[in-house]
């Protein structure tokens, strides 16, 4: 196996295993990873080559949680660090830190044991008029119980995001308990007499679920609604586009006409864009309007999870931190019961449930990142390892389809957790040019979603690119830059006087890579070069 | 000044003016013969705009009378009748911003606007701004420019053994789009580079443009030869390519036509070097887009970053339609295709399309730049682009006469010019330590190029400078950008010299929309330039501590 370029490929981030035809000098495998890497393993012997195939095809498709890397992954850690690992973050402190509870939201414990619904976390905060009769009736008429709780409360306007799942109303069906939650959500914001309700789905998907007595909240019905609806498309199409995409990037050497129409094609950058344009309403509603948003899809576990994290991102500067965004993952993910394990195929199990719902979301904010360089403390390699270990199934925190399976699975005891982990790495995840007290980095941002302002994420689709050596980059010469500079400042406290011309470091800081040629010279020589015209 | 017939209102009060990312602001509005100057009322935060009128490419103008009764009282003056309306002149420049004014009055606007049409288009280089442009802290240099062919020759000792300096050329006969002085091989004397000339298009014959110094290889430039429908030949040049390649067993001629284009060239008196003639060249074809056809995408990629229809499968289709990041992509791959020739098989090559004026000069500038560390300073770059394009000759009056947003019928105009900033800037950002200078030179110079103070990019060739005063009468644009405190701005935090070539990427995912240029007007690269900022404070800061 030492023809394998990386020396280490987990099973579980293996995507398909394909084996071309042999050849005389040998047969291949050809590894296509969950991170859109390719690898191609030559081997020699035909038999040889049948045996890895099959082994790794059994391997790479898990049929039980306990074939899992996690629960045999053993990094050298005791009992009680392994504990302390869970709490490291901590969601009850962030809804203290957004100032929940206080006397317009408060915990419920309705769901306890997840009585209520059991794909929703334990611990919920909802209106203070929301009684326990009120969220038992609401939740009955909401797909999977999904009841309307708090995501985020921003504090500058007392207006709130909450998140919920589509209503089972049909073409006619009301319920008065759901009817009192919205209108609780109302009440709960002083500011403003009505909410918006924000239907992700587009319109028509959401009128065709009202023939399977589901679809979407009658206005007529709920008094002080706005009803908007997205257009963000379901995982079905997401899925394909994905591949689409993937697709553009593994082309060898295309034409820009070739790469634009694929991209085109592809459809992925106006999903993308949809995302952050229902991002930017919700947050628009919630800081600019001062009015609480409500914000659901169909079971308000995938749309939902993207419209209202990626609102969070542009109302609270915290969540562009490093541990801010792993709070953020922890609360509108892991918590309210995104499906990580059917979404990212940790185990082999009905295709049609794969999507990827959080490359998405780890997009938008890539894309945000790319907008406004200042404003994110992490740097995009942050977001590609969450990407990572969204699939590689090395921790317990995406394992799962929700909390309650967690708990039943005992995942804290057996497993760990990979936020601390990230934490520790966290000197390479840091972008240099991080600035909380610019203008750009302050309070909501206002990001432009003009097509013009998306582009690949070359970072995450280029396998071709990533595999040579690494490009002139000026964010790793910053960092050096200030460690430098943290350096020198320390040295100089603790030297208070330097004699002059005494030791002044001169020397450029920062390793430089000494090939100057960083990616596929070869793409615009080479090859078509051929030979010279004749006459 | 004959300026004044052109305008007829030259003052007008209570004008509003928006403009890209600010709000309105209502003051004074004032036409010289050359400026369109806008001051706002405001005590405290006075504001004013001063646009060059050259530099606007278009004006669009809606007239709206308010009193629509005004018929029924035919006994109202006409002053009166006129007061009541106000107008809009809608100003599209060609730095890509887009100003509107609000004006009171429907005959003040009309004259407004008249002047504004009349003046921004004057087409009489001896009356345009930079010949009256005086500066307290400038004054007319002595030498205009940063350097000449003889000051270039006469420090680059490697040149010394093979290589003169020929002043053939000296009164512009020769090669009218020439320089006085241009280097050619030794063994050529100038009665041969005469009839050489003869040989060549516009008589630019073959000339040294660059010399490798790691192993002695050049770059030459000329135009295409003049074979015709029946396949003429000339000795001259045969023997000046000749000793270009003395000592080495080839060397390589790069065509920016395609074989076809260079085949049907003959038709019309031109062509190209035959097999049979020029033996020991052997020539690639590598069609690049030029003329008209490079005016039309850019007006194409413009109207794509202005389409508000917030699309994004539009948009994508637009940009590609456009074909401008086609041609970046094929500029890029073509100079890549030179360097290799030259670093890495190690023979000299010639560059020629039809003219010699345009592809030629963008390949060639390229190419110095991914290999030759010296062209990548600000001194340096500048220096290259004197060479390159002010003393070898692009015709810039005809090329950059309009940008993307003017409906006049295109003639002489192409954007060559932006093309090779965006081509530098592409390599810039694939090279963020590589390049002395920083996007701050590429996007003034790409805006100066359209409408300046200087008299750098007026003209169409040297002889038309000296001919009109442009040297004794103007100042130097490059020379202003060396001076200390504009130098700073211009260079790099990051640059670190290197003496490798800086291949770049040509790959389409490698190659992005420059924002800065063609979005520079909209907010989001207001963020881009704060982190280009921060970068700056940050480096600053660093070699603060690293001196303490």
């Amino acid at each position: 196996m030492e023809h394998i370029r990386t020396p280490k490929v987990l099973h579980s981030m293996v995507s398909s295993v394909e084996r071309p035809p042999t050849t005389p000098s040998g047969g291949q495998l050809i590894l296509r990873c969950k991170d859109f890497r390719i690898f191609q393993i030559f081997i020699p012997q035909e038999r040889d080559g049948l045996d890895v195939h099959a082994s790794l095809a059994r391997l790479s498709r898990p049929e039980k949680y306990s074939e899992l890397y996690c629960l045999s992954f053993n990094p050298n850690v005791n009992k009680e660090e392994r504990e302390e690992s869970w709490n490291f973050i901590d969601l009850m402190a962030d809804y203290k830190r957004m100032g929940v509870p206080n006397n317009l939201w408060v915990a419920t414990a309705a769901n306890g044991e997840y009585r209520v619904c059991d794909t929703y976390p334990s611990e919920l905060f909802v209106p203070k008029s929301a009684t326990p009769t009120i969220i038992v009736g609401s939740s009955r008429f909401r797909s999977r119980g999904r009841f309307p709780a708090l995501s985020y409360f921003h504090q500058d306007t007392l207006a709130a995001v909450c998140r919920c799942s589509q209503p089972l109303s049909g073409f006619s069906g009301r319920c008065q308990e759901d009817e009192m939650m919205l209108q609780a959500l109302m009440k709960s914001n002083p500011g403003s007499d009505y909410i918006y309700v924000v239907d992700t789905r587009p319109k028509l998907n959401a009128m065709a679920n009202r023939a399977a007595g589901k679809g979407y909240e009658n206005e007529d019905h709920y008094t002080n609604i706005k009803l908007q609806f997205i257009g963000i498309e379901n995982i079905h199409v997401m899925r394909s586009s994905q591949q689409k995409i993937i697709d553009v990037g593994e082309m060898r050497s295309p034409s820009m006409t070739d790469f634009l129409w694929g991209l085109e094609n592809s459809g992925w950058l106006k999903h993308i864009k949809a995302i952050l344009d229902a991002g930017v309403f919700v947050a628009r509603a919630v800081a600019d309007e001062g009015v609480s948003v409500l914000v659901h899809c169909s079971d308000g576990w995938d749309r939902t999870a993207q419209a209202c994290s990626v609102a969070s991102i542009l109302l609270d500067p915290y969540y562009r931190t490093i541990r801010g965004l792993m709070v953020l993952i922890e609360r509108d993910w892991v918590s309210f019961g995104h499906k990580f394990s059917h979404r990212y195929a940790h185990l082999d199990r009905d295709p049609k449930e794969v999507s990827p719902v959080i490359d998405q979301f780890l997009e938008c904010v890539w894309q945000l990142s790319e907008q406004f360089p200042c404003a994110f403390e992490f740097n995009e390699r942050f977001l590609i390892a969450i990407h990572t270990h969204v699939y590689s199934c090395q921790y317990g925190t995406f394992l799962g389809n929700s909390q309650k399976e967690r708990r039943d699975m005992r995942l804290h005891e057996r497993t760990h957790s990979v936020w601390p982990q990230l934490w520790k790495d966290r000197g390479e995840y840091t972008n240099p040019l991080y600035k909380a007290e610019l203008s750009q980095s302050q309070g909501v941002l206002r990001p432009n979603t003009s097509p013009y302002c998306f582009k690949m994420w070359k970072g995450l689709y280029n396998h071709a690119e990533k595999s040579t050596p690494p490009r002139q980059s000026p964010a790793d010469f910053l960092s050096a830059v200030r460690e430098e500079s943290q350096q020198l400042e320390e040295e100089l406290t603790n030297h208070q006087e330097v004699p002059p011309g005494g030791t002044a470091h001169h020397h450029h800081p920062g390793s430089r890579q000494e090939d100057r040629s960083p990616d596929g010279e070869a793409d615009h020589l080479g090859e078509d070069r051929g030979s010279p015209e004749e006459d | 000044m004959e300026f004044a017939e052109h305008i007829k209102t030259a003052n007008v009060e209570d004008v509003v003016l928006r403009q890209p990312l600010q709000p309105p602001s209502r003051g004074t509005l004032c036409i010289t013969g050359h400026h369109l100057l806008f001051s706002d009322r405001e005590e405290s935060d006075s504001r004013q705009v001063l646009l060059l009128l050259r530099n606007i490419d278009a004006t669009e103008k809606s007239v709206e009378n308010l009193t629509g009764y005004s018929g029924f009282f035919s006994n109202a003056s006409h002053s009166e009748r006129m007061s009541g309306s106000s107008g809009t002149i809608t100003m599209k420049c060609k730095d890509l911003r887009v100003l509107q004014l609000d004006i009171p009055g429907m005959e003040q606007c009309l004259n407004i606007a008249h002047s504004i049409e009349t003046l921004s288009c004057l087409d009489c280089v001896s009356e345009m701004y930079p010949f009256f442009y005086r500066p307290v802290e400038l004054s007319l240099p002595e030498q205009w420019g940063l350097s000449s062919p003889e000051m270039h020759y006469s420090q680059m000792k490697e040149l010394y053994e093979k290589w003169r300096l020929s002043t053939v050329n000296r009164d512009y006969s020769v090669c009218s789009s020439y320089p006085p002085a241009v280097i050619v091989p030794k063994s050529i004397d100038d009665d041969t580079l005469k009839k050489a000339a003869k040989f060549r298009q516009g008589g630019r014959f073959p000339v040294l443009c660059y010399y490798h110094k790691k192993n002695g290889m050049v770059i030459m430039r000329s135009s295409q030869p003049l074979l015709g429908a029946n396949r003429k030949r000339c000795k001259e040049d045969e023997l000046l390519l000749q000793a270009v390649i003395e000592g080495s067993d080839k060397g390589y001629i790069i065509d920016t036509r395609s074989r076809q284009q260079a085949q049907q060239a003959r038709m019309t008196g031109g062509g190209f070097e035959s097999k049979s003639f020029y033996s020991r060249w052997k020539r690639f074809h590598r069609p690049m887009e030029r003329g008209k056809a490079l005016q039309e995408s850019l007006i194409k990629l413009v109207e794509a970053c202005g389409d508000e229809s917030n699309n994004m499968d539009r948009w994508l289709s637009k940009l590609e339609n456009s074909k401008w990041l086609s041609h970046v992509q094929n500029a890029l791959s073509t100079a890549g295709l030179l360097v290799e020739c030259v670093e890495r098989d190690g023979h000299s090559v010639l560059v020629h399309g039809s003219e010699g004026t345009d592809c030629s000069l963008l390949i060639s500038t390229l190419a110095q730049l991914i290999m030759d560390p010296c062209c990548r300073t600000v001194e340096g770059f500048l220096g290259l682009l004197e060479r390159e394009w002010i003393q070898a000759r692009h015709p810039f009056q005809q090329r950059c006469a309009h940008s993307a947003y003017s409906h006049a019928r295109l003639q002489q105009e192409s954007p060559v010019f932006l093309l090779l900033m965006d081509c530098v800037w592409q390599l810039w950002r694939q090279f963020p330590l590589a390049l002395g200078f920083s996007e701050a030179l590429l996007l003034r110079l790409a805006t100066e190029v359209y409408a300046s103070d200087y008299g750098t990019f007026l003209c169409n060739s040297d002889q038309e400078r000296c001919a009109l005063g442009v040297k004794e009468r103007t100042h130097c644009l490059f020379q202003a950008l060396l001076r200390p405190t504009q130098r700073d701005y211009y260079s790099n935090p990051l640059y670190e010299r290197t003496e490798l070539a800086i291949w770049p990427s040509v790959h389409p995912q490698s190659l992005q929309l420059w924002k800065g240029y063609f979005l520079r007007w909209t907010q989001q690269v207001r963020h881009l330039e704060e982190a280009q900022e921060e970068i700056r404070n940050m480096v600053i800061e660093w070699g603060k501590l690293a001196c303490s």
